[in-house]
């Protein structure tokens, strides 16, 4: 069922052009979510939650004039045209007639979310809680969380742009905490795709002995080294790195405003010739994946670094339209109560030549960041910082002891050109990026790299 | 939203939830409207209007527990949502501990939570106090050369509370701030620096001090290395304060102590800090943003002492905790909107403000380092374990003196000795919207790990 009518829309472009304006847009909504906890092995606050509403912006010149409602009712639709239109005086602009393009093919979903009983639901986190807790007599607490999002969108503009996408998502996540002898560590891990039910199919209590392996590794562990020293970055969720590093300095909204360390340097060298790395919103059932991007372009995947040049940046349709080029994609909002603007979708390292225990084997001494828990970056500076959620020493091209409480940290640019190597393995993780408040899920993915180089920030000088 | 409206509506949907097979219910329902503008080079970029309003239910089935939230109030939505509720209730398993809140006493008084000043400015009036924020940074030094974004919003809110218990209550607020990151360049080398300013109205916002503290900071950065890794006395700023205590406030949480997840787990009444830092949880003080008449649950907010004497005095609870703890709520249930349940988290953290100004701790400390602002937050700091890893920008203290700016570097240890290695705490306070909403001042600590180069 279409959210709202053709006409509706086309109806409300026009009241929102009624009184001039470059271009105009509808963006609507319906969203449903489920999401449950278990704890001390009790199934914890089942909650449900349903929204729909629509975003309105008329663009004029520089300047965007935005307005959310709840509800797609046509008249509050219309009442919050209107009230954009009030601010404008000049002559109203003609929307060109909405035309639907042949629809983009959407992730399949054999088994939708919310047809499956919750019961069912609480048994994958009472499955994961028993399995954490057999993981090994060290293990303390246990705690997993199941989520599950669908997102209908459909966007109208006065382009003539009429699109729609229906995405649905499911997360598991596992907490474990690990006791011996007066020191406490913590694992985590998720499971999590753009796809349905079926995702859970299999074993996916694994990721609870993954968590559990985790934090009772780290009870025997040390804590880390400060020093500059090279880094090895694990594969999968090590991609935060590349996400932080790069990715939010090629968003075109900080580029434009001189605000990232990657401005102008556009065709540059800014890596050695062995790194190439892609923003792919099409990536099958990835986390960050979509049929199109939260203005109606379709995702795309788009080449930001090829053999160590810099090849693009990445554009939703305001930035594109401001620097002549077209949007490559990645218009995202968080709700129909956020604007758009240039993010992220699936962002990784391609897969190198190089084995990944070879990567390590060259190395004297140095660190292993094997999973990280996040990752800041400030794109004006470069400067970023990440916390190490599981990493060890290397020492004489041998991975020996755990480390504990480490942070890595440096510069954007200097690290990038400190890439020396890239492995031949590849994994994709989930994440959720925060950014100008708005919260969107994204892919990180990469195999092993290696950094010569970067600050490790840990306790022992 | 006519007064009483709210209520009434959360009224309404207890009642829906219980006619759906609960055997009590809550409803908590929000409406508001907001502005926010956002200004580039001296223009507009985009201007936001909104207004919004939804509802929570929290449903009980015996001792089982589920929430269903919806933005759909007319008499079907609340329906369907008390009938989410209730179906919800039934997936949870049974916790004794579980059940509505009880009427507790009457609601706290606090003057002035919601100032007219917000509906009373104009929309014009609020641009051109966010284009004096801009003007202020770059008019501050030459070498800010630009401002990202000045950001402005305000906002006027009601919220109201119904329970099947006869909890009952509605209070309004409007909030105004502004925010902005300054760009300073020298060279090639650019550098970044924050203001912000947050109040109850647009007419409380000083734009010349909001747009100056982010020029100063931008520029006052420029030229910074990497310092030594090392360890050495501290003095964290006011924002850096701030992110601490609400560090420390999560982990006094109840919830996470009785699940065995903080470092302050079976701490009570011991020795956990130095005696130079005092804390306490203040939902009633007019001046925090967290203020209100009752918390998410419609408990009354108070203000609860947490660390003094060097002691642990107290865990913040909400019904659940209390319960479960056979203590009192402290009013701590907290909301991050009717699309979440209420869980139990800091209201205002205020830090009690020392004798010695900042000079006065830079020239206690002697040499070390003067952390402005740390990153990565979320990824370097362990509330389960009390240790931390961050990243952080300064200036190095020297001779007792500000001295060179340095950035690039960490800092680390665990809480409970950083705690313990308090040696003051500054006599400049004010509010800091990070880590919560804190009534924050500079702290000075004794040692602390750098790690650089």
């Amino acid at each position: 069922v279409d959210l709202v009518d053709r006409d509706v829309a086309a109806g409300v472009l026009q009241r929102a052009l009624s009184r001039g304006g470059d271009f105009a847009e509808l963006f609507c909504e319906a969203r449903h979510g489920f999401g449950l906890s278990i704890d001390e092995s009790r199934v914890e606050m089942p909650q449900s939650g349903s929204e729909r509403g629509a975003g309105i912006r008329v663009i004029d010149g520089e300047v965007t004039r935005f307005a959310h409602v709840d509800g797609l009712a046509e008249e509050d639709l219309l009442r919050a045209a209107d009230g954009l239109a009030s601010a404008l005086s000049g002559e109203a602009a003609e929307p060109v007639e909405l035309r639907a393009t042949a629809p983009p093919e959407l992730q399949e979903i054999e088994v939708e979310p919310e047809s499956v009983p919750a019961e069912r639901k609480a048994e994958v986190l009472r499955e994961l809680d028993e399995r954490a807790r057999s993981a090994g007599s060290e293990v303390a607490q246990a705690s997993a969380s199941y989520s599950e999002g669908r997102r209908r969108v459909a966007v109208f503009n006065s382009d003539g742009l009429q699109a729609s996408d229906d995405r649905t998502r499911v997360r598991l996540g596992v907490q474990v905490v690990a006791r011996r002898d007066g020191a406490v560590e913590t694992g985590f891990e998720t499971l999590g795709e753009h796809r349905g039910f079926e995702l859970l199919e299999g074993d996916p209590a694994r990721i609870a002995d993954q968590a559990a392996r985790k934090a009772i590794t780290l009870l025997g562990a040390d804590p880390a080294p400060a020093g500059e020293m090279t880094v090895v970055v694990g594969k999968g969720f090590g991609g935060v790195l590349f996400h932080e590093m790069t990715g939010h300095g090629l968003e075109a909204d900080a580029v434009q405003k001189g605000a990232s360390v990657y401005a102008k340097r556009m065709g540059e060298k800014v890596a050695e010739p062995l790194l190439n790395a892609y923003d792919d919103g099409t990536m099958a059932h990835e986390w960050g994946t979509g049929a199109i991007d939260d203005e109606g372009t379709p995702s795309q995947k788009t080449a930001v670094i090829q053999d160590g040049r810099l090849t693009s940046y990445l554009y939703d349709g305001l930035r594109a339209r401001r620097d002549a080029t077209e949007s490559t994609g990645n218009g995202r909002r968080a709700s129909f109560r956020d604007l758009p603007i240039p993010r992220m979708t699936n962002t990784y390292i391609e897969p190198g030549d190089a084995d990944p225990e070879e990567i390590i084997a060259e190395v004297d001494r140095g660190f292993y960041a094997v999973s990280f828990g996040g990752g800041q970056v400030e794109p004006a500076t470069g400067d970023f910082v990440f916390g190490v959620s599981e990493g060890y020493l290397i020492e004489g091209g041998r991975v020996t002891s755990p480390c504990r409480g480490a942070t890595l940290i440096g510069n954007c640019l200097q690290a990038l050109a400190r890439i020396d190597a890239v492995g031949s393995d590849f994994q994709m993780k989930t994440g959720f990026c925060g950014k100008a408040g708005q919260t969107a899920p994204v892919g990180t993915g990469q195999g092993h790299v290696r950094i010569r180089g970067m600050t490790v920030g840990g306790t022992v000088t | 939203v006519s007064p009483g409206g709210l209520e009434d509506l959360a009224r309404r949907a207890a009642e829906a939830a219980t006619s759906a097979g609960a055997g009590e219910a809550e409803a908590w329902c929000e409406g508001g409207r907001s502005r926010e503008v956002r200004v580039h080079g001296g223009e507009v970029e985009s201007l936001t209007e909104a207004s919004g309003r939804g509802i929570g239910i929290r449903a009980w089935i015996g001792t089982r527990s589920g929430y269903a939230y919806g933005t759909d109030l007319s008499d079907a939505g609340l329906d369907e949502l008390a009938e989410a509720a209730a179906g919800a209730a039934r997936v949870a398993d049974e916790d004794e501990s579980a059940a509505a809140p009880e009427p507790s006493g009457s609601a706290a008084e606090i003057p002035a939570l919601h100032d007219q000043g917000v509906a009373s400015t104009e929309t014009a009036e609020v641009i051109e106090l966010a284009k004096r924020v801009e003007r202020a940074a770059l008019d501050r030094d030459q070498r800010v050369t630009a401002v990202e974004e000045v950001v402005y919003v305000d906002e006027e809110s009601s919220a109201a509370i119904a329970t099947s218990r006869g909890v009952s209550g509605e209070f309004a607020a409007s909030i105004s701030y502004a925010f902005l990151q300054a760009m300073a360049t020298q060279d090639s080398e650019v550098q970044t620096g924050l203001g912000f300013g947050v109040a109850r109205s647009p007419r409380d916002l000083d734009p010349d001090r909001i747009g100056a503290e982010a020029g100063d900071e931008s520029s006052s950065m420029l030229g910074a290395t990497k310092p030594e890794s090392r360890s050495c006395p501290v003095v964290l700023s006011d924002r850096v304060a701030a992110s601490f205590a609400g560090f420390v406030g999560g982990a006094l949480s109840a919830d996470d102590v009785q699940r065995g997840r903080s470092p302050f787990a079976d701490r009570l009444g011991d020795e956990v800090a130095s005696a130079e830092l005092r804390l306490a949880d203040d939902g009633t003080d007019p001046g925090g943003l967290a203020s209100a008449p009752f918390d998410g649950e419609g408990t009354p907010r108070g203000r609860t002492p947490l660390l003094g004497d060097g002691r642990l005095l107290a865990y913040l609870h909400d019904s659940y905790t209390a319960r479960r703890g056979g203590a009192r709520s402290t009013g701590n249930a907290a909301r991050a909107s009717y699309r979440s349940p209420p869980s139990v988290s800091p209201s205002n953290l205020m830090i009690e403000p020392g004798d010695l100004d900042l000079a006065g701790l830079l020239e206690r400390a002697g040499e070390g380092v003067y952390i402005t602002e740390v990153a990565g937050l979320h990824s370097g700091v362990n509330p389960v374990t009390g240790r931390y890893s961050v990243g952080a920008t300064g200036r190095a203290i020297r001779g007792g003196r500000l001295a060179e700016p340095l950035r690039e570097f960490t800092i680390a240890g665990d809480l409970l000795s950083t705690l313990a290695g308090v040696q003051a705490v500054g006599s400049e306070a004010r509010w800091v919207p990070f880590g919560g909403s804190v009534h924050s001042a500079p702290i000075l600590v004794g040692e602390m790990a750098i790690g650089g180069s």
